[in-house]
């Protein structure tokens, strides 16, 4: 359905931010993307959903192709009418409308009125559907920028750190939604995730990125047994266990792939 | 494979001059500045005066709205607030410009922490229209003190005298401009590599975190406002030296708009940008004045209009700027050094 081959991304025509990145992204998954901070797992959903021209960024290289047809460099409305929907870092609900209206203006660019479908994937929102977006909690926050995001039944759910500051068991509850999104009406998920062991859990395929590259790729029962991604992700150590800490000397482990 | 310039001291990386490039540039353009009334013709040089005066304007304004970031739309009041006290300084105590200048700076860097006390509560768009009231009443208090002020007569100053030799010729008083400028320019770019300095960066990034940090966000607004309208008195301070005579029509809220269109079009936050756009909004008008003498003989016809759409290409350019690069020539100037630094690499 997604496919990016070699992409280079520069931001400010000076720093090299992705370099020859390619990925795939099957109908029906929930591929996971993992990686430590700055290695391009944010820039990878905006060069995909063009949201890099406000920070000056560019894919200099490579193509993004949806379904066949290449759909880098278009404007990012133009991405959202095609199906593709990016849930921003960092929430970002519009404060001054109420949940209502921030439900509704996702749903600008279709025509079906999905309210009540969101409404009953997300009951606390209809609790609070006359609340100003403000006064949510980060949970509730969360969970209405993705809200938003239903309203426009994409097709491709670009999903970046919904986990960011939240307690456990709303991360919880928000998997689980995920999950029974792509079950139950087939929406393709590309995940961006710190907590690498429950963003494993759900999805069907994980790419592992560092320096703007993929380093790693496979299927989560795989990269779960890989020694590297155990040690550098799960924070596991080679026998399995936790990380012990009381451990006289600490060995790290060199990563065995080359970046 | 990188390129670029990597410091290993933080001695170096504040340093005021970074490169051996740098301050060759710099060397270069002291000399080019010196050498330049020398062979420059008097209308040549009498730009230059007012590059030299509008360019310690501008950098005073963009301490406030580019290193600061709070918008003023009093630029044209505190000039006047400069121009009028330094003015009257020498005709009524018969003070030299040497020292009715500072002087007058000072009174004005007074006048502009008074009107600097609604940035405690209002930021943005709210403030600048405090600042706007800022204009309004000086402009009025100007116009309406007619004791003192002289109204809307123009007030004459007599020219400034440096040991028994006038210094109102182009010649003379460029040395007191330039001076002015590069003492500007200097102080400011110390300043920003200071604590205070620091201070303001992080009041205009994030003013609440800059708060959480321990930084005294109002002692340091008004500190701006301080610092700012110092300068900025001292240019219209310098104006009225240069001009000899002080009226208020040349201290309007139009003065507010155009020091703006200044440092937003040379650049937000930039020492270099603010001379560069200080230079092509005074330059500008100048250029379109002259083209049109230009094509008088030629195309009379085109000549004839010139004057009508004078204020429309200027307009034009200002925009054409913001649209090309929009943050400013400043950053045009970034971007070419930058392109030299990492050459033959492109990243």
């Amino acid at each position: 359905m997604l496919r990016l081959n070699n992409v280079e991304v520069v931001y400010d025509n000076v720093v090299l931010v992705l370099r020859g990145l390619s990925l795939e992204v099957r109908r029906g998954q929930i591929v996971c993307l993992l990686g430590t901070n700055g290695t391009g797992k944010s820039t990878t959903l905006k060069a995909i959903s063009g949201l890099l021209a406000p920070e000056d960024g560019e894919v200099t290289d490579g193509s993004i192709e949806l379904e066949g047809e290449p759909i880098h460099g278009l404007p990012p409305h133009d991405v959202v009418r095609r199906g593709v929907f990016q849930v921003m870092e960092g929430r970002r609900v519009f404060e001054h409308l109420t949940v209502e209206e921030n439900l509704r203006v996702g749903a600008y660019t279709s025509t079906s009125m999905n309210l009540d479908k969101v409404l009953d994937t997300f009951p606390r929102l209809r609790d609070c559907r006359k609340k100003l977006a403000g006064f949510l909690s980060g949970g509730e926050q969360q969970m209405l920028a993705i809200g938003r995001a239903l309203m426009s039944e994409p097709e491709l759910l670009l999903l970046d750190e919904p986990s960011l500051g939240l307690a456990p068991l709303i991360v919880e509850e928000i998997f689980a939604v995920l999950r029974r999104l792509n079950e139950v009406d087939g929406t393709t998920i590309l995940l961006v995730e710190q907590n690498a062991a429950r963003a494993l859990d759900i999805s069907n395929y994980g790419y592992v990125m560092e320096n703007g590259r993929v380093v790693l790729e496979g299927k989560p029962e795989e990269l779960r047994e890989n020694a590297d991604v155990k040690e550098f992700y799960l924070g596991l150590s080679e026998l399995g266990g936790r990380k012990s800490y009381r451990a006289v000397k600490h060995y790290r482990r060199r990563k065995r792939w080359l970046s | 494979m990188r390129s670029g310039n990597f410091f290993t001291s933080y001695a170096a990386d504040m340093a005021l001059f970074r490169t051996p490039l740098e301050r060759w540039r710099m060397g270069l353009f002291a000399v080019a500045v010196i050498v330049f009334p020398f062979v420059a013709t008097s209308y040549g040089l009498s730009l230059a005066n007012q590059i030299a005066i509008a360019t310690v304007g501008a950098i005073g304004l963009n301490i406030l709205v580019g290193y600061t970031g709070q918008i003023s739309l009093g630029q044209g009041a505190f000039m006047a607030v400069g121009a009028y006290s330094s003015g009257l300084a020498t005709i009524e105590w018969g003070l030299p410009f040497w020292l009715s200048i500072p002087l007058a700076s000072l009174f004005t860097a007074a006048v502009g922490v008074f009107f600097g006390l609604p940035s405690l509560r209002l930021k943005g768009l709210y403030l600048a229209i405090a600042t706007l009231a800022a204009q309004q009443i000086v402009e009025w208090i100007v116009t309406h003190w007619t004791g003192l002020t002289g109204g809307t007569e123009a007030l004459v100053v007599p020219a400034p005298r440096l040991f028994g030799a006038r210094m109102n010729t182009d010649f003379r008083f460029y040395w007191f401009a330039v001076l002015a400028a590069s003492g500007t320019a200097l102080f400011t770019a110390n300043l920003f590599r200071s604590r205070v300095g620091r201070a303001f960066l992080a009041i205009r990034d994030q003013d609440i975190a800059a708060e959480a940090s321990g930084v005294n966000v109002f002692r340091y607004k008004l500190t701006a406002f301080a610092v700012s309208s110092f300068f900025v008195g001292m240019s219209g301070a310098l104006i009225a030296h240069y001009r000899t005579i002080v009226t208020w029509e040349r201290f309007t809220l139009e003065v507010s708009i155009l020091y703006l269109a200044m440092v937003i079009v040379g650049g937000l936050g930039s020492i270099v940008g603010s001379f560069l756009g200080a230079s092509v909004i005074t330059l500008l008008p100048a250029l379109i004045a002259t083209s049109g003498r230009a094509l008088q003989t030629s195309f009379p016809a085109v000549a004839e209009i010139l004057p009508a759409v004078q204020e429309g290409v200027f307009g034009l350019v200002v925009l054409l700027v913001l649209i090309l690069e929009p943050k400013g020539l400043a950053k045009i100037w970034s971007n070419v050094k930058t392109y030299f630094r990492l050459w033959p690499f492109s990243y």
